[in-house]
């Protein structure tokens, strides 16, 4: 197999850069490898490291500092067939953090080359994640406050499959190098370099000081036996199989006529956990197959089950305009968190109106007529309130027919959801 | 003609499949997280990614790998996930990637109220880019809307290679109501872009327009992108000739094609004293208004606006045309007003702006108008 460099574009890098021996090492492991140029891409990050892919003649990504892995992460998953080599400096591995941790736990097979020199050498030889705390830097002081990240731990733990340590200037390197492409999940190799640039320059950062350094650590594992788990694009795939495709959107019939001639506008007033979204989006349903057109919004809090719960739907024989209520003419009182956030607009609710009240509830005075429902005494369940309103105002004839209601409530439930929905409206229809 | 039932932001979602969107990847956040749970339930059954990236710059950024390769890809957020796209925004529109972005927006600013809606990122949107280079923003009125611009913004990403927008908010993306989608009738504005054959370069535009045909990633043809600048081989260049020719392409290719990206309505006949202009969900109730002005006897005019960027010049012009006085309403403190008084020369321009989290109600409207 033949050289994948491009000869009108040698590497540009200081003299004495272990980077230049890296770009001839990745290039020799593709050739290892038999890999053509359109077989590979090279996802390069910001810095010195980020001028690899203007070497090769490979598919070639060059993206923002730090968020290499983003992109091969996607191209990866659109294109599994393609051999994609991930290359960053330990400027990138530091900016991108959450995504090499994130890389780590979903086990996509790419292989990630982080020529690890121990400063930012672009930017003037500012200190690093892995630069050791007595180093001279360009970040003074900052460096000898901070420990250093160890990357192959840290990757390891966080589930690389593959995790490798190196020095760039090894012969060995290439092999290495192949080795982790080969290796179907989430490879990385911490590879050391020297910076002739910068940070050689103040510090003893040799190829024997690195070697001796390297030596000292315990060796990296190569295949983490522990963390050897399927590839995440064919565990979507598989995953992704055994989905069935979604069913067309679903239109709502009109069999009935709404005793409707005008906009109606009408306000749900609960807590959290009484389903009164749920039972505004039935009463819309309902409205739709009485032939009205419906709107419907929501207000309640950040938080999960608590506070209120409030909606705002519109039934209207022409188009809704607005959506927001300007003058609701029937309320539903479901629980005492919706009606105490409303009480100002309860208490000023014309004679017109009609507030469809549980009996438990305390009402603010209003000169609004209220239809109570003796919830307590039905046996309705705090849950079950809102449609049990739902179904006293239908059982008025009241902007929805009982017709109308019982259209609706298949085409929200199904199953036993059902079953019980409507056992709800008949028991509380028989009870009027 | 049977009605679905579906709020903004799973039109939305609708729009995106039918339009052949093949990548998602979102981060969740109120209130535009069912855009993300929808594409996840429509996506995978058909061949499609979706993915919850561990943040929204690696979402964007899995997007941006994805449609190098060649899938149609979206992704969908609030004003805080534009925040952390800004970056990969700029590389988008350098790299000449295309790609939809939802924004379902919220009070801000900042973390603001999740679940309450305003128009407060209007010109974030456009200027969301180191370089302020030209983006598409369009703006949907109501769950219909959602639909048919999101398929819109497919067919146009693709045709110019850039961000496209879509400035909805949370009162449209989480408001319900009965549609009649009329899938079949849709028509793109444009036609998508043709990927590469053969041996272009990756930045050489197609004979006769401003666009490169995009080199699908992991094809035959060696493909090439990088964030720097860049000439038309794709390499980092230093050349102030060939950067200077890039960065006027990247501006004309829109600027120039700004008539065939106009989404408006225009309601009026042209001899109205007032113009009123609204844009997004305020158009509701601007409607409202403007019959009731209608049956009090007012002469008025109602342009809506669904393209935002770049900004229908000649269509608000046509309706500012022999007006005496112009109304702007905004959900924000005054953002697209400047556009218009920008345009309007010395016609009064009255501006009301609410960013409370409330809707803007059609009296208050009638009110400012009479004002």
């Amino acid at each position: 197999m033949s050289s994948l460099l491009n000869p009108n574009r040698p590497p540009v890098f200081c003299p004495g850069c272990t980077h230049d021996q890296v770009v001839h090492a990745v290039d020799q492991a593709l050739q290892l490898l038999g890999k053509r140029g359109e077989e590979v891409a090279i996802v390069s990050d910001i810095g010195c490291s980020g001028l690899f892919d203007t070497f090769f003649n490979t598919h070639a990504f060059h993206g923002l500092h730090g968020r290499a892995l983003t992109y091969a992460t996607g191209l990866k998953m659109a294109r599994p067939e393609l051999t994609v080599l991930v290359v960053m400096g330990d400027g990138g591995l530091g900016i991108g953090g959450a995504h090499l941790l994130a890389s780590c736990r979903r086990n996509l097979d790419l292989t990630l080359l982080v020529l690890n020199n121990f400063n930012y050498g672009m930017t003037g030889g500012q200190c690093s994640p892995t630069t050791p705390a007595e180093a001279v830097t360009s970040s003074a002081f900052l460096n000898t406050l901070e420990r250093p990240l160890d990357l192959c731990q840290v990757v390891e733990t966080a589930g690389a499959s593959y995790v490798g340590r190196a020095l760039g200037m090894d012969k060995r390197l290439p092999g290495t190098i192949a080795e982790a492409i080969q290796f179907k999940g989430f490879a990385v190799l911490d590879i050391w370099a020297v910076c002739p640039g910068r940070y050689a320059k103040k510090n003893r950062s040799g190829a024997s000081s690195l070697e001796a350094q390297q030596s000292q650590l315990p060796a990296a594992p190569g295949v983490v036996p522990s963390n050897v788990r399927p590839e995440y694009q064919e565990a979507y795939a598989s995953a992704a199989a055994g989905l069935s495709p979604e069913k067309r959107v679903a239109t709502v019939e009109c069999d009935h006529r709404a005793p409707v001639e005008s906009r109606q506008e009408i306000l749900l007033l609960g807590a959290a956990g009484q389903f009164v979204n749920t039972v505004g989006e039935l009463l819309c349903l309902a409205g739709m197959s009485g032939g009205l057109q419906a709107s419907l919004k929501s207000d309640y809090p950040i938080t999960v089950l608590r506070g209120h719960s409030i909606c705002e739907v519109v039934l209207d024989p022409r188009q809704v305009g607005y959506t927001g209520l300007s003058q609701p003419g029937v309320v539903l009182a479901i629980g005492r968190e919706g009606v105490a956030r409303k009480s100002a607009l309860l208490s000023a609710l014309p004679e017109e109106a009609v507030i469809y009240a549980d009996s438990a509830l305390e009402l603010p005075s209003t000169a609004a007529r209220v239809e109570s429902l003796a919830c307590d005494r039905l046996g309705i369940a705090k849950n079950e309130k809102a449609l049990a309103l739902l179904s006293h105002m239908a059982a008025k004839g009241e902007v929805i027919t009982v017709a109308m209601l019982a259209a609706a409530l298949p085409l929200r439930y199904s199953g036993k959801l059902l079953d019980k929905a409507e056992a709800l409206m008949s028991r509380v229809i028989e009870n009027q | 003609m049977a009605y679905s039932f579906l709020d903004g932001n799973e039109a939305v979602a609708r729009g995106a499949v039918d339009a052949g969107c093949q990548f998602f990847a979102g981060y969740p956040i109120t209130p535009a997280t069912s855009i993300y749970q929808k594409m996840l339930e429509l996506l995978p059954p058909l061949g499609g990614i979706c993915l919850q990236g561990e943040d929204e710059i690696a979402s964007i950024g899995f997007c941006l790998g994805a449609a190098m390769a060649g899938w149609p890809a979206m992704t969908a957020t609030s004003g805080p996930g534009i925040s952390l796209y800004s970056e990969q925004l700029s590389f988008a529109i350098g790299g000449e990637i295309p790609l939809v972005v939802i924004d379902v927006q919220r009070l801000g600013p900042s973390t603001g109220s999740a679940t309450k809606g305003a128009d407060g990122d209007i010109q974030f949107l456009r200027w969301n880019s180191s370089g302020g280079l030209p983006v598409v923003v369009l703006a949907p009125v109501d769950v219909k809307d959602c639909y048919q611009l999101t398929r819109q913004a497919f067919a146009i990403a693709s045709h110019y290679r850039i961000p496209v927008f879509l400035a909805s908010n949370k009162e449209i993306g989480l408001t319900k109501e009965s549609v009649l989608l009329d899938r079949e009738a849709f028509q793109p504005c444009v036609q998508p872009g043709p990927l590469a054959q053969g041996d272009s370069l990756p930045f050489t535009p197609l004979p006769g327009t401003q666009v490169p045909a995009l080199i699908p990633m992991g094809g035959k043809q060696l493909s090439r992108q990088t964030s720097s600048s860049h000439g038309e081989d794709g390499y980092i260049t230093t050349s102030a000739q060939e950067i200077a020719k890039v960065v006027r392409r990247l501006k004309d290719k829109v600027s120039r094609d700004t008539n065939a990206l106009s989404f408006y309505d225009y309601d009026g006949s042209g001899s109205e004293s007032l113009l009123l202009i609204s844009y997004g969900v305020t158009s509701r109730a601007a409607r409202v208004a403007v019959a009731q002005l209608r049956q009090q006897g007012e002469s008025i005019a109602h342009l809506i606006l669904k393209t935002l960027y770049p900004v229908p010049e000649s269509a608000i012009l046509q309706a500012l045309a022999g007006k005496k006085r112009v109304v702007v309403v905004e959900m924000n403190l005054g953002q697209y007003v400047e556009e218009i008084r920008r345009l309007a020369g010395s016609l009064e321009v009255h501006f009301y702006g609410q960013m409370d989290g409330e809707l803007i109600n059609p009296e208050t409207i009638i009110r400012e108008v009479r004002s």
